[in-house]
């Protein structure tokens, strides 16, 4: 058979559709950094001076290093004196319970699908809800705080809990572990922060939602979960942000930690603005994200749907220190357009009979690029470790490319690790096969894709499952395949 | 039901189907028969609209309705079944999930609601016993795993949910056990009615034996080159498709 020449034509473009701005009267820094800006930030928080000499200590760390430049990314430099350290609405006065909050502000929640009411009780998910650089709300606080669960934006936990801060601060993620968590040390402005005590199991799951609003800020959130002896929790986290031609940096950090017995869920969507598609504007998503699993049989397991981003650099990681702990990374990342992805995870072994498991599904459609980077270490002291690897591209169209790039270190010989890739495309019979049993082009697409993630969907919770899946449809409009 | 007006398709600069004239009436079952590379599996894409090919002449509808011009989906939702030689798999994505995609892009088609999960798990379940399948089908993935027999079943599975007007069956013999044939066979049997025409394609004789055609026609060379009853798929059986040739 000669030629056959499938063009799928461009199928309906929809538009990214959380893209809107919300106005609102802002107490927003000029731009620059130094060390007058860091204090400025700090007194703002009203922070203890604790706090003020550890952001200094970080910056002044900073100051001597360089963006890493290993990444599979191609990134314009970025210029840090023109970013705004600091945005925040306006408050009028200190707010005493949800019903002050700014009507606009909960508008925007509702728009994006996350009622903040808290009457609307059947939702069953505490939200905390991170607007540029402050936490606006935070919802079932209070029947949280019966069960002992510290659920709060981290600029209260350091006046409230400053003991616990001070503890775990910086303790997964030091500040100086690389060049984007040593600058989020110096001006993380907000993010949600978690003590779950001893033996309690965390009655609902816990989310907080980031929202970049204001243009020419960088978000810098942090977030800190602390599962104590024998507790568990599930915590969920969603972001947006509005369609703006230039691009923007969201460079968090995520500390975990898990003690004997603990277990944490952590789940990701992560919907930032992709760039338009000509590869216009769009996040810059610089992230570290690692989990101490410090405890005996202590659990992490970190599951990400990746579709936003221009730009995504991340590698959910755990340290498997407590002997028989266990680590997991299941991951969607998908790239359209000229989106570029540096994704994955890294799995430290330490303890004796720790395991691993990591399922990557990496879609790339468009000109996209997307790689998987993962790194397993066993150290000499992790006797019958074992890691499972899976990892698995897919590619739409012909202009994309997918890329693995497995590290392995095992230090001791007992260790067991294992590790499995396949790339493949979705062929034109499985569309025309489709198509014959009456889907458009597009939803056999998103169809053969949601076939293609289900392992790592079914690791979500229902909420998030359902959204994600959507999500993977609307990412992939507009792409074509042949 | 399904009309072929001297239809010429191409692949590439080369000539597949040289002039195919072809009247299928509500209610009736065709066969064609040829041997390997005369043009049977060219027709049945190109009937389904499948990428690849140019239509050089002619023309195919279904009732009166131009199919050249449809997308390969509004040709299905319009009532074109398909049955694959081979059917494709789909990592990850249930059975139960595609038929219910399918049932449902055929019911918003034609102006119905989106079918109830309840009514259709009932409708699923009565229709997989027709075809002597394991309820376990359902929750598997679109034929994963499954033996060459256990992929036709479940082309017959869609179409019995889908409930096309016009049938064609893609070699739906091939690679099927006796044990298998007969089960299939039933199943299309079931499905046949007044109101829905069938296209079967076949090398072989064998799967006449069970879905007795009305008409035969055979294949040879992009042309069709005789056509008869149902006694004509016997004589060929006998007599080779080197006797065709001759002939013609």
């Amino acid at each position: 058979m000669t030629s056959s020449t499938t063009e799928i034509e461009q199928l309906i473009g929809k538009e990214y559709d959380k893209g809107f701005v919300t106005n609102l009267e802002a107490d927003t820094f000029l731009p620059g950094l130094n060390e007058e800006v860091i204090t400025a930030l700090s007194v703002k928080k009203n922070e203890p001076p604790f706090m003020l000499e550890w952001r200094l200590k970080a910056y002044r760390h900073w100051l001597t290093m360089t963006p890493p430049e290993w990444a599979f990314v191609s990134v314009d430099p970025i210029d840090y004196q023109e970013i705004s350290y600091y945005s925040a609405p306006k408050q009028k006065k200190e707010l005493k319970s949800l019903d002050e909050v700014d009507p606009e502000l909960l508008d925007t929640y509702k728009k994006l699908g996350i009622p903040l009411e808290e009457q609307e009780r059947l939702a069953g998910v505490a939200v905390d809800a991170v607007f540029d650089s402050v936490s606006v709300a935070t919802t079932f606080k209070g029947k949280l705080k019966e069960v002992g669960v510290i659920f709060c934006p981290i600029s209260e936990a350091i006046q409230e809990y400053p003991e616990l801060v001070k503890q775990y601060l910086g303790t997964v993620v030091p500040q100086e572990d690389n060049f984007y968590a040593a600058l989020n040390s110096a001006v993380f402005t907000d993010g949600s922060f978690v003590y779950i005590p001893k033996g309690v199991r965390c009655p609902m799951e816990l989310s907080t939602y980031f929202r970049i609003n204001a243009s020419n800020t960088g978000q810098f959130e942090r977030t800190l979960i602390i599962a104590d002896e024998s507790s568990h929790v599930s915590y969920l986290e969603g972001c947006t942000a509005p369609m703006r031609d230039e691009n923007q940096l969201h460079a968090a950090v995520v500390e975990l930690v898990a003690l004997d017995n603990a277990q944490i869920k952590y789940s990701t969507v992560q919907n930032w603005y992709p760039g338009d598609k000509n590869g216009k504007g769009g996040i810059y998503n610089f992230v570290t994200k690692r989990a101490d699993c410090r405890g005996v049989n202590s659990k992490v397991s970190w599951t990400q749907v990746e579709t936003g981003s221009a730009i995504t650099w991340k590698y959910p990681s755990c340290v498997l220190t407590g002997d028989n702990a266990v680590g997991e990374f299941y991951s969607v990342a998908l790239t359209n357009n000229y989106q570029q992805a540096d994704t994955g995870t890294k799995m430290i072994h330490v303890g004796k009979n720790t395991r691993s498991t990591i399922i990557s599904k990496g879609i790339s459609a468009g000109k996209a690029q997307n790689s998987y980077r993962g790194l397993v270490k066993v150290l000499k002291s992790a006797e019958n470790a074992r890691n499972y690897t899976q990892c698995d591209s897919l590619l739409v169209g012909d202009q994309c490319g997918a890329h693995t790039f497995p590290y392995v270190e095992v230090k001791q010989p007992s260790a067991n690790v294992e590790h499995e890739a396949t790339t493949s495309k979705i062929s034109e019979d499985q569309l025309f096969f489709c198509q014959q049993r009456g889907l458009s082009a597009e939803d056999a697409v998103s169809l053969i894709v949601n076939g293609f993630c289900k392992e790592v969907f079914k690791e979500l919770p229902m909420e998030f499952a359902v959204e994600a899946q959507a999500l993977l449809g609307i990412s992939l409009e507009g792409s074509s395949v042949g | 039901m399904l009309s072929i007006k001297d239809l010429q398709v191409n692949i590439g600069d080369k000539s597949i189907l040289k002039g195919i004239s072809l009247d299928i009436n509500p209610g009736e079952v065709h066969a064609i028969m040829g041997p390997n590379g005369s043009g049977k599996s060219t027709l049945s894409h190109v009937l389904a609209g499948k990428d690849g090919y140019t239509i050089t002449g002619g023309s195919i509808e279904i009732e009166g309705q131009d199919l050249a011009e449809m997308a390969p989906e509004k040709r299905a939702r319009e009532g074109l079944f398909l049955a694959f030689q081979y059917p494709v798999e789909i990592p990850g994505v249930s059975n139960i999930y595609l038929l219910k995609a399918a049932l449902n892009a055929v019911r918003l088609h034609k102006g119905l609601s989106e079918v109830d999960a309840l009514d259709f798990l009932t409708l699923v379940k009565e229709k997989i016993k027709l075809l002597g399948m394991d309820e376990k089908f359902l929750y598997r993935s679109v034929n994963q795993g499954f033996s060459g027999g256990e992929k036709k079943r479940n082309e017959i599975l869609q179409m019995a949910i889908m409930e096309p007007k016009m049938c064609i069956l893609d070699e739906t013999d091939s690679g099927l056990d006796i044990d298998a044939l007969q089960i299939v066979a039933a199943g299309v049997n079931s499905l046949r009615s007044e109101s829905r025409s069938f296209l079967m394609i076949t090398h072989y004789q064998r799967l006449l034996d069970y879905i007795v055609p009305d008409v035969v026609h055979v294949l040879s060379d992009g042309q069709i080159v005789k056509t008869g009853g149902p006694e004509l798929a016997l004589e060929l059986e006998q007599k080779g498709y080197g006797w065709i040739g001759q002939e013609a």
